[in-house]
């Protein structure tokens, strides 16, 4: 038999039994556009997670502070204080600058609009060079404003549309617990960075969060503590050398060990491969429960196939008796599954890509269809119907030509 | 005239089963046909014929013996070589007709040329043949019917068409009547009979002795054993007293 002759018998067969071979394909059609859809949402997931990082820019070294509070009327224990950063900034080689932050969450009113829970981030200069935040409007705030515990902010986009709507909103003033402060710049769209909303925020002088919003007893003692300390290194510097040299410094300074140490210091590669290896996990997650409903699929066309064997087993007689060889019915019913799950599967295919798409537009997730998987699940459907319909083609091609002209 | 035997069994016995509840259907069969006779095989139920006949088609091998098709020996051939042997060299004739359904005449006809490995004919010649064998079996205008759209008389000439499309040796009838009635068993016969003129070997199985009775001989098996072969008085199948001895 030719194989043009097993390709027109089986679209012939598939043809008579419409519903049937639709609802066989279904599974096939499930499975190839879920793995397709599934690895488009995580491989959307992580271009965005990998462009938000890299726009940090990648000579940088995050100094935190893992802060114990203290019992009532204790001082807080460990943490870095602001003079950490001036320390970094002298004492270890191949720094380029120090940038600090600290952060108070205070109500925020301007005119009649007053908003709650607003994030009061306090830092320096360098802050926008190190976050990659570009102003929109005005100017961002200096080292003498900073001296000088100048009352002067700067807004995030959607913080200084909700205070002052289409108004602009420089020169305007927003009062900030009881801090009045001028707002001298607005920043661009920044969007979500991991967590973070750098747009609801509002960036003030450190020294303004010090004196007005996180005052403490102890600072008099200890100096003012920080959240954050960004190290910019020198991008021909050894990194490792550099976060050595910074944990000798804070160890010492801190009188702990390494074991005991008050703060972590993390580079950019730390949280990107973090960030890989939790993305990575989700999406083979995601590729192993599509890839399970291909199985199913699978299933389902064998299922069907030896209903359908049992069916024609009258058909399959008369088509010994004049002269088909078991490789022929084999071929035969072979072909009949492959198309169901080819067909299958070029509909999941066009579903799949489909779905991404519409599905990409519709959310705010990000998807990015890949050829590669695309092509991988396709393939799979294909293999998913030879292995699933050889057994019972095989049990057509074993049928005995007299009793097959006998069933009834 | 001593034509070439197209069959020739020699003692062929057929067991089923295994041990103590094995059945002996055939108890060792010798029978020679030759080419252009027209032969009945009859015999009343578990007599054997059925086997025989499967035998004969190469649809099962015998436990024994040897069985000689158009000079070469089937009789220990595998399941491939059997269905190539019954591609090439039989034709089928079976009680029910056995169409494909919701196939057209033309498809059905043409259904042995598409598993003849050995010369492969094309779609367009593969048409034509089968457009030839259904206006043999006058049914030129029912090219494109489906069995559905057919009266069983009609299907049984379209099986009738399929069975001669390979040029077999020998066409084989399994109770070709059987299921048809007398008007449309009588058309049947008469172009079995017209095929015989042709020069067409058939065998045929029935149980009905009016109907073995236009067949040149009568191979009668009882209990798996040759019985007796009846010579008929109406050899002379282009008889014109055939169609009315039979409308009686």
């Amino acid at each position: 038999m030719k194989p043009s002759e097993a390709v027109h018998i089986a679209w012939e067969a598939i043809r008579k039994n419409k519903i049937r071979s639709l609802l066989t394909m279904l599974g096939i059609i499930i499975g190839v556009a879920a793995v397709i859809i599934m690895v488009a949402i995580s491989a959307g997931t992580e271009a965005t997670i990998q462009e938000q990082i890299t726009s940090l820019g990648s000579n940088l070294v995050f100094v935190q502070g893992a802060f114990t509070r203290g019992g009532p009327g204790q001082p807080p224990q460990g943490g870095l204080v602001y003079d950490d950063a001036a320390a970094i900034q002298e004492g270890v080689d191949g720094v380029v600058s120090v940038v600090v932050e600290q952060f108070s969450t205070e109500t925020v009113k301007a005119g009649d609009i007053a908003l709650e829970d607003v994030e009061i981030l306090g830092t320096t200069t360098g802050f926008p060079s190190v976050r990659d935040m570009e102003l929109a409007d005005g100017r961002y705030f200096n080292d003498q404003e900073i001296e000088r515990n100048s009352k002067v902010a700067i807004l995030g986009s959607s913080l200084a549309e909700a205070l002052f709507g289409d108004e602009g909103p420089i020169g305007q003033y927003v009062t900030v617990s009881n801090t009045k402060l001028t707002v001298i710049g607005v920043f661009e769209e920044k969007g979500l960075v991991g967590n973070t909303d750098f747009d609801s925020r509002i960036y003030i002088p450190i020294s303004v969060v010090f004196q007005k919003f996180t005052p403490s007893f102890f600072a008099r003692i200890r100096g003012d503590s920080v959240r954050m300390i960004y190290v910019e290194v020198n991008p021909e510097a050894n990194l490792d050398d550099i976060i050595t040299q910074i944990n000798l410094l804070l160890v010492k300074r801190h009188e702990v060990t390494l074991d005991t140490a008050d703060f972590t210091v993390t580079t950019q590669q730390d949280i990107i491969s973090t960030q890989e290896s939790t993305t990575s996990a989700f999406r083979s997650l995601l590729a192993w429960v599509a890839g399970v409903s291909l199985i199913v699929g699978g299933i389902g066309i064998m299922n069907i196939m030896l209903v359908s064997v049992t069916e024609r087993t009258r058909e399959i007689g008369i088509r010994q008796a004049v002269g088909v060889t078991p490789a022929d019915i084999r071929l035969q019913f072979l072909t009949e599954a492959l198309m169901l799950s080819v067909v299958g599967g070029m509909i999941g295919m066009v579903v799949g890509v489909g779905g991404a798409y519409i599905f990409g537009s519709l959310s705010n997730m990000r998807t990015v269809v890949q050829p590669a998987s695309t092509l991988l699940a396709f393939g799979s459907a294909a293999v998913v119907g030879v292995f699933f319909g050889y057994y019972p083609a095989d049990q057509a091609a074993q049928l005995d030509p007299i009793e097959a002209l006998r069933y009834e | 005239m001593a034509e070439r035997k197209i069959i020739e069994t020699v003692d062929i016995t057929k067991i089923y089963g295994m041990g103590d509840i094995s059945v002996e259907a055939l108890k060792g069969v010798s029978v020679d046909i030759r080419a252009g006779e027209f032969v009945a095989i009859m015999g009343p139920s578990g007599s054997g014929k059925s086997t025989l006949m499967h035998i004969l088609g190469c649809l099962s091998q015998p436990t024994s013996g040897v069985y000689r098709l158009d000079e070469e020996d089937v009789s220990r051939l595998d399941k491939v070589q059997l269905a190539a042997v019954r591609n090439r060299k039989l034709g089928f004739i079976f009680q029910a007709y056995n169409l494909l359904a919701r196939t057209s005449a033309l498809q059905n006809v043409s259904l042995p040329l598409i598993y003849d490995h050995a010369s492969p004919m094309s779609a367009a010649d593969g048409d034509g043949r089968a457009r030839e064998m259904l206006e043999l079996v006058g049914l030129s205008d029912r090219v494109n019917h489906q069995p559905h759209e057919l009266s069983g008389g009609q299907q049984q000439r379209v099986a009738i068409a399929r069975a001669l499309i390979n040029d077999p040796v020998v066409v084989i009838a399994d109770e070709p009547t059987g299921n048809l009635d007398t008007r449309s068993g009588i058309e049947i016969m008469n172009l079995l009979h017209k095929l015989h003129e042709r020069g067409t070997t058939i065998v045929m199985v029935t149980h009905d002795p009016k109907i073995a009775a236009h067949t040149q001989r009568t191979i009668q098996l009882i209990d798996g054993l040759l019985d007796n072969i009846v010579h008929n008085q109406v050899s002379q199948v282009s008889n014109p007293t055939f169609e009315k001895a039979d409308a009686k």
